[in-house]
């Protein structure tokens, strides 16, 4: 045996010494709370999961201990998607593992990463015009209109009008639809013409933060009066405040209501 | 009144000339381009292969979108866009088979059999504005502008989708007509300009350009009127090379008909985007005193 196989051997030992704690445990659980064991599939072994689980948590059930494929498990960071399908069904489904709860007979496997070209660029020579992008990213004019991106979606993005409206040199509308993108990829691993939609999508994203929505002149007014240090002597009136002191301010504060409009303002306006 | 209308991923960038002077002048005319708030890409070029349904599917989803809205007409601007929507309507409305497959590979969307009829904006100022309604609405007649049709293929050819006469078609020179200019019939007019041959051999491009252009300027053109982007890229960027290839080459004017049409109705240079034109138009419509008396016009309604 060479030492290849002798470390996968022991790969799979442990995986199946795991996966046997697992069930045991589960035996345990499913006596103080008896919850209900249902099968799935991961990557075509069948394994008995209580119900009510994610995806994430039935893998991690079931043996596996998840280093990659796993981030924030609050589904924001795209790190965990997932296809399954269900028997007798034709059609994909995606989901974030950390999201969907599992099914009885879903045969899963994770998608945690997916190669996709990104473009190099020096952000600060965009001017937001739309050749810019075709540019960067020729590839975009490969898209058939198929729509698999958009099928593949666990956020719900109408990936493809997205991508339209990038063809159409309409960099804000591309950013708008494209808003809840988490960039897990799958769109990438569906796409017929071989598109990196995600990164296209936060491409557009920056050019319509920093080129394209207006300025709040508002906050460039404020920014210039903190850097001419019209709020300092508050601070170092704080800063030299004593603990009782500073208990009683905060309490006798004035909050804004939740119901503030516009332009609701304090009744002490000496801060401002 | 409001036509369901398409425009075209081009007419967004490189081809605002053509699409803004439109919209202004149907607005003139009494009518709302309305653009349908879902489209993609048209599929560029109608595929030949009996068998690739792929590149049928951007163009069907098109259809189906303006069949969601309750359309049963699709105005087009851009003649390669309404030659690509129209082949494909007439595959879903006779090849059952295939409109089969194209149905439930797009499971997600209803289902479409060519309810929608596709036209384009020259077939509704002919048919449903007409030649002589709309000569009475010119503001500012193009006289003494000679101006030739320039069709391509994409409005003519295959026959099913003509919007006209294959061999003879006389719809531009109507056009021209009705808005007051001197139409120059040449017999090259529509001969092909070379199409997406540019991507594949672009140094052939000025050869497929040269007759084309020689001979409009042989009949006494000044200048081309085009209703294709891609006529225009060719024709324009052709027209550069010959200044260089053939001495005493002279370049055109390339116009969009809508340009004119703008013009005609008196809605100024502004909304027609002369800056993106091919061979500096504007001299040519200043020696004509059509962009100096334009600004004296009243819009029309206004």
């Amino acid at each position: 045996m060479s030492a290849k196989e002798r470390k996968k051997k022991s790969a799979e030992t442990a995986v199946k010494q795991r996966t046997k704690k697992s069930a045991e445990t589960a035996v345990k659980e499913e006596k103080k709370i008896a919850a209900r064991l249902i099968p799935i599939y991961i990557m075509g072994k069948r394994y008995e999961v209580p119900e009510g689980l994610t995806i994430m948590k039935a893998m991690e059930y079931a043996g596996y201990i998840l280093i990659r494929g796993c981030g924030c498990r609050g589904g924001t960071c795209g790190a965990c998607g997932t296809v399954y399908r269900k028997p007798g069904d034709y059609k994909l489904q995606v989901a974030l593992a950390c999201q969907k709860t599992v099914e009885p007979d879903m045969y899963i496997a994770q998608i945690p990463f997916f190669p996709a070209n990104r473009a190099t660029y020096d952000f600060a020579g965009l001017t937001a015009a739309p050749e810019e992008v075709f540019k960067l990213y020729p590839e975009m004019f490969r898209c058939v209109a198929c729509n698999s991106c958009t099928k593949a979606c666990p956020q719900g993005i109408e990936v493809m009008d997205a991508i339209s409206a990038l063809k159409q040199g309409n960099i804000a509308e591309a950013a708008r639809l494209s808003f809840d993108c988490i960039q897990c990829g799958l769109c990438t691993s569906r796409c017929f013409g071989e598109l990196a939609q995600y990164h296209m999508f936060q491409l557009a994203r920056r050019i319509y933060g920093a080129r394209i929505v207006p300025r709040a002149e508002h906050l460039a007014e404020m920014v210039k009066a903190v850097n001419e240090g019209r709020y300092d002597r508050f601070l170092d009136e704080l800063k030299r405040a004593k603990e009782d002191e500073l208990k009683k301010l905060y309490q006798e504060r004035e909050a804004e209501p939740m119901t503030a409009g516009e332009d609701w303002k304090p009744k002490d306006t000496t801060y401002l | 009144m409001s036509l369901a209308y398409y425009p075209g991923c081009t007419l967004k960038t490189k081809a605002r000339n053509l699409e803004e002077p439109a919209v202004a002048s149907m607005e003139a005319l009494g009518f709302n381009l309305d653009e349908l708030p879902r489209w993609n890409c048209c599929g560029a070029v109608y595929s030949l292969a009996d068998d690739d349904l792929i590149h049928q599917v951007a163009p069907v989803r098109n259809l189906i979108r303006a069949k969601e809205q309750g359309k049963n007409e699709l105005v087009t601007l851009c003649a390669f866009c309404f030659n690509t929507l129209k082949r494909a309507n007439l595959l879903m409305k006779d090849n059952a088979e295939k409109r089969d497959t194209l149905n439930s590979f797009m499971n997600e969307e209803i289902d479409y059999s060519g309810e929608v009829k596709v036209v384009h904006l020259l077939e509704v100022l002919r048919d449903d504005i007409g030649w002589g309604a709309l000569a009475e609405k010119v503001k500012l007649p193009l006289r003494e502008l000679k101006a030739a049709p320039y069709y391509g293929c994409t409005l003519l050819r295959p026959r099913e989708v003509a919007i006209d006469n294959v061999e003879d078609p006389t719809i531009l020179r109507e056009f021209l007509k009705a808005l007051g200019a001197s139409p120059v019939d040449f017999p090259e007019s529509t001969r092909c300009c070379g199409s997406y041959q540019v991507i594949s051999s672009p140094d052939d491009i000025a050869e497929y350009a040269r007759p084309i252009l020689n001979s409009a300027l042989r009949h006494g053109a000044e200048a081309l009127v085009l209703t294709c982007p891609l006529c225009d890229y060719n024709l324009g960027r052709a027209q550069k090379e010959l200044m260089k290839k053939q001495s005493g080459f002279k370049e055109m004017p390339l116009f969009y008909f809508t340009q004119l049409l703008a013009l005609a109705l008196g809605l100024g240079p502004q909304v027609c985007h002369f800056e993106l034109n091919h061979g500096s138009p504007e001299s040519l419509l200043k020696e004509k005193d059509l962009l100096s008396q334009s600004r004296s016009v009243q819009p029309i309604g206004g």
